[in-house]
């Protein structure tokens, strides 16, 4: 009994040192000499400074950026460091309550009439609560509004989504959908031009 | 809809493609043949016996062999505990994140021994990158080869002939690791890291947003651990979001590399299976009884997820309306069959809220972990719950026919069917009562994050996973309560053990028979009809157990939906 406790620790420790020692260092050692970009997140400079993660949604609420989708990742939504979905199940009031809140603010920011159906995805929350995507159509519908805003012309927003919508790779892996960070990225540096 | 099929049938085609080829190659690494890579490996596993002091070419009876199993499982639940407790002294905890309380670091350790995965705290706010290497990321590798040990110890019972050995643990644990999880861990970490998955050792990055916000970025070194995650149908995630995280899933495409992951050496195991036993038809009869059940699954989920949520309709959502609990890159194609692929595998990672999903969507999911984790099911889990499922439809054929019944030659009597039946029922009867009690008592109702029957559906899943050795959750629940820390502890203690010791059992008492030569009354375990009776069995045995509580969770909830009643 005390031979196979022995021996069972012994294998233990070196099983430990391979796999959660050796192995995800040498795992780092290569991310960080091949892939550094993508190992420490994808992220994106202005002037030298982080301003987000390609890979993250963060939150956007001005009238002159894209909104994202709703989050339930910390007390105030796209909290990288405290990722969650609302949990909320199909038949919860609370789900109903909250979906029509931000139905109705949708369609008032953009001035959109009963008639329009709204993309679920710009009402809904994400899984992670970083969802960094919104539905071609969410993009589309927001146009008005920052035209207006930005002063610029419709098409020309309009001609900015197009260009950044990632479409289903061999129409069947993924969604059609566009990443929120690229596109207001996209917005600022029209204006700068 | 059509390009969804489409999507599914790659999957199943690529899935194929590749579980084959392992399941040749696992064969040869578990009988001891040469493989082509044992110039490194057999290095690697030689330092391991010596240094571990093992002796791997002495077989063992089927209590050496459990007793070898629980001794190095509880080893392993001591020093996940003692990780946990001691990360704050410990190297790599930039967050100076503290010490976790013992109640979760026990719910924690038990979970991870069990490869169940069920996680009762958020990653990236509990557990220091010292405590996910060193603690969970190696429960992931050894919880993984236990499973795949078993499995193979029971083929082992079931092809010798008149002897009381069935293999050697360490042998198999090593082989395990060394031979299949490391190299395929490190493949897949790669894939990962190249589309975005991040690995690293750096503290948390705080950014200034476009719009002057701040946002807090955690990192950590996720990729290593993910593919391991995923590989031994662990699931538990680096980050809370689990596979939802776009650091741990960025893109369909490691979406796709993951639900291949999580299905690929289950299905190995099957192919493996029918070549250990010498008769690789008797592999491909289970696989495609674990197939056509798994089939119907996705269906189920796939159509009702597609279907949606009518009250989300009724507020003037546009299609999909089911996107509560759901990341836009995934699609509805790519969510559904993640939750399908997990809860079949005894995985439980998530990429889609399953708390969000719609009733008959839940169901589902919650049904496959019920039937005993048999559909597919985990790393060698899945395949030694199928044979349990096998032994009874033989047995139930034996009775209609009125013959001794027999698997692979040997007779299966009444010791293999009382330890089949407690491999059965124990998982069963603890998801029924712990559901029962907590029900009734204020700290169970205490957790429920959603009223009505959605409650109940919560608690129900909570310990069909635990059970189950899933580990997914409908997250709504809060489970880090002293009550639930410690009834799913038991729960994933019963679900693991109250199967893996039943089967060794019969793994030893399988061996020590003679094989005898099939005559005209023998019963083909290869054909059609077994591959019908056999899903049927699991079915309703399924079906017969949990019928009733599914009707008071997921099914009335589905009807109330429809009448637009909400809670």
């Amino acid at each position: 009994m005390w031979k196979q406790i022995i021996s069972a620790l012994r294998l233990f420790i070196i099983l430990t040192v391979v796999t959660g020692i050796v192995y995800p260092l040498a795992m780092t050692g290569v991310a960080q000499a091949v892939f550094p970009k993508q190992a420490n997140g994808s992220l994106i400079y202005i002037d030298d400074k982080p301003v987000g993660s390609m890979l993250l949604g963060q939150s956007f609420t001005t009238e002159k950026y894209f909104h994202g989708r709703p989050s339930s990742a910390g007390a105030d939504g796209y909290d990288a460091a405290g990722s969650s979905g609302s949990n909320m199940g199909p038949t919860n009031g609370k789900l109903v309550a909250t979906v029509k809140d931000n139905i109705e603010k949708v369609r008032s920011e953009n001035q959109i009439n009963e008639s329009v159906r709204i993309p679920s995805d710009l009402v809904m929350a994400s899984a992670s609560g970083l969802d960094p995507d919104i539905s071609p159509e969410a993009a589309y519908l927001q146009v008005t509004r920052i035209a207006n805003k930005r002063g610029i012309t419709e098409s020309k927003v309009k001609e900015l989504i197009s260009g950044k919508i990632q479409v289903k790779r061999f129409g069947f892996l993924g969604a059609d959908r566009v990443n929120v960070l690229a596109l207001n990225m996209a917005l600022d540096q029209l204006k700068n031009k | 809809m059509i390009t969804d099929s489409l999507f599914f049938i790659v999957f199943f085609s690529l899935l194929l493609l590749m579980a084959w080829p392992l399941g040749r190659y696992m064969s040869k690494v578990y009988s001891g043949e040469k493989t082509v890579f044992d110039k490194i490996f057999s290095q690697i596993g030689n330092i391991c016996y010596r240094l571990a002091g093992i002796d791997a070419r002495q077989e063992m009876n089927w209590r050496q062999y459990a007793s070898a199993l629980v001794i190095f499982n509880v080893l392993g639940m001591i020093a996940v505990v003692a990780l946990q407790e001691l990360q704050t002294i410990l190297p790599w905890n930039p967050e100076g994140l503290a010490a976790v309380p013992f109640g979760l670091a026990f719910n924690t350790a038990v979970s991870f021994m069990t490869n169940t995965n069920w996680q009762a705290y958020s990653g990236e706010t509990t557990m220091s990158y010292f405590t996910q290497m060193t603690a969970l990321t190696v429960q992931n590798f050894v919880s993984a080869a236990t499973g795949m040990a078993v499995a193979v110890a029971l083929i082992r019972g079931l092809t010798r002939r008149t002897t009381k050995v069935i293999g050697n643990f360490w042998f198999d644990m090593v082989r395990s690791v060394v031979w299949i999880l490391l190299p395929l861990s490190i493949l897949v970490s790669f894939i990962f890291m190249q589309q975005g998955v991040v690995q690293n050792l750096s503290p948390y990055i705080a950014v200034d947003t476009l719009e002057g916000g701040r946002q807090t970025i955690a990192m950590g070194p996720v990729a290593s651990q993910e593919a391991i995650k995923l590989l031994g149908t662990n699931g538990g995630g680096f980050f809370n979001a689990n596979s939802a995280h776009p650091f741990e899933n960025p893109t369909p495409f490691t979406n796709l590399v993951q639900v291949l992951s999580i299905f690929l050496i289950p299905t190995g195991m099957v192919f493996m299976f029918g070549n250990m036993v010498k008769d690789r038809r008797q592999g491909y009869a289970i696989l495609a009884a674990m197939l056509l059940l798994f089939t119907l699954c996705l269906g189920g989920v796939y159509v009702s997820e597609l279907y949606g949520n009518p009250l989300m309709g009724n507020l003037g959502v546009n299609e999909p309306t089911s996107m509560e609990g759901k990341d836009m890159r995934f699609g509805i194609n790519g969510s559904t069959l993640f939750a399908t692929v997990t809860t079949a595998a005894s995985c439980g990672a998530v990429n889609t809220m399953h708390d969000s999903l719609t009733p008959l969507g839940g169901l589902v999911t919650m049904l496959q972990m019920m039937l005993g984790e048999v559909v597919v099911g985990g790393v060698g889990a899945g395949l030694y719950g199928m044979m349990m499922f096998i032994m009874l439809t033989v047995f139930v054929v034996g009775l209609m026919v009125g013959r001794t019944p027999e698997y692979l030659g040997k007779k299966i009597e009444a010791y293999e069917m009382k330890m089949a039946i407690i491999a059965i029922l124990f998982p069963a009867v603890t998801v029924l009562f712990g559901s029962a009690l907590s029900v009734v008592i204020e700290s169970g109702l205490a957790g429920m994050a959603n009223a009505g029957p959605h409650g109940l559906s919560e608690v129900l899943y909570g310990f069909a996973s635990t059970a189950g050795n899933n580990g997914s959750a409908f997250a709504g629940l809060s489970a880090n309560t002293l009550y639930y820390n410690l009834m799913f502890a038991a729960a994933m203690l019963i679900g693991r053990f109250g199967v893996i010791i039943p089967v060794l059992a019969i793994a030893g008492s399988l061996a020590e028979k003679k094989v005898s030569p099939p005559g005209p009354g023998t019963f083909p375990t290869t054909g059609l009809l077994f591959v019908l009776l056999l899903a049927v069995i699991v079915l309703m045995v399924g079906a017969l157990t949990f019928l009733p509580a599914l009707s008071l969770g997921p099914i009335v909830e589905h009807l109330l939906m429809l009448q637009g009643i909400t809670f």
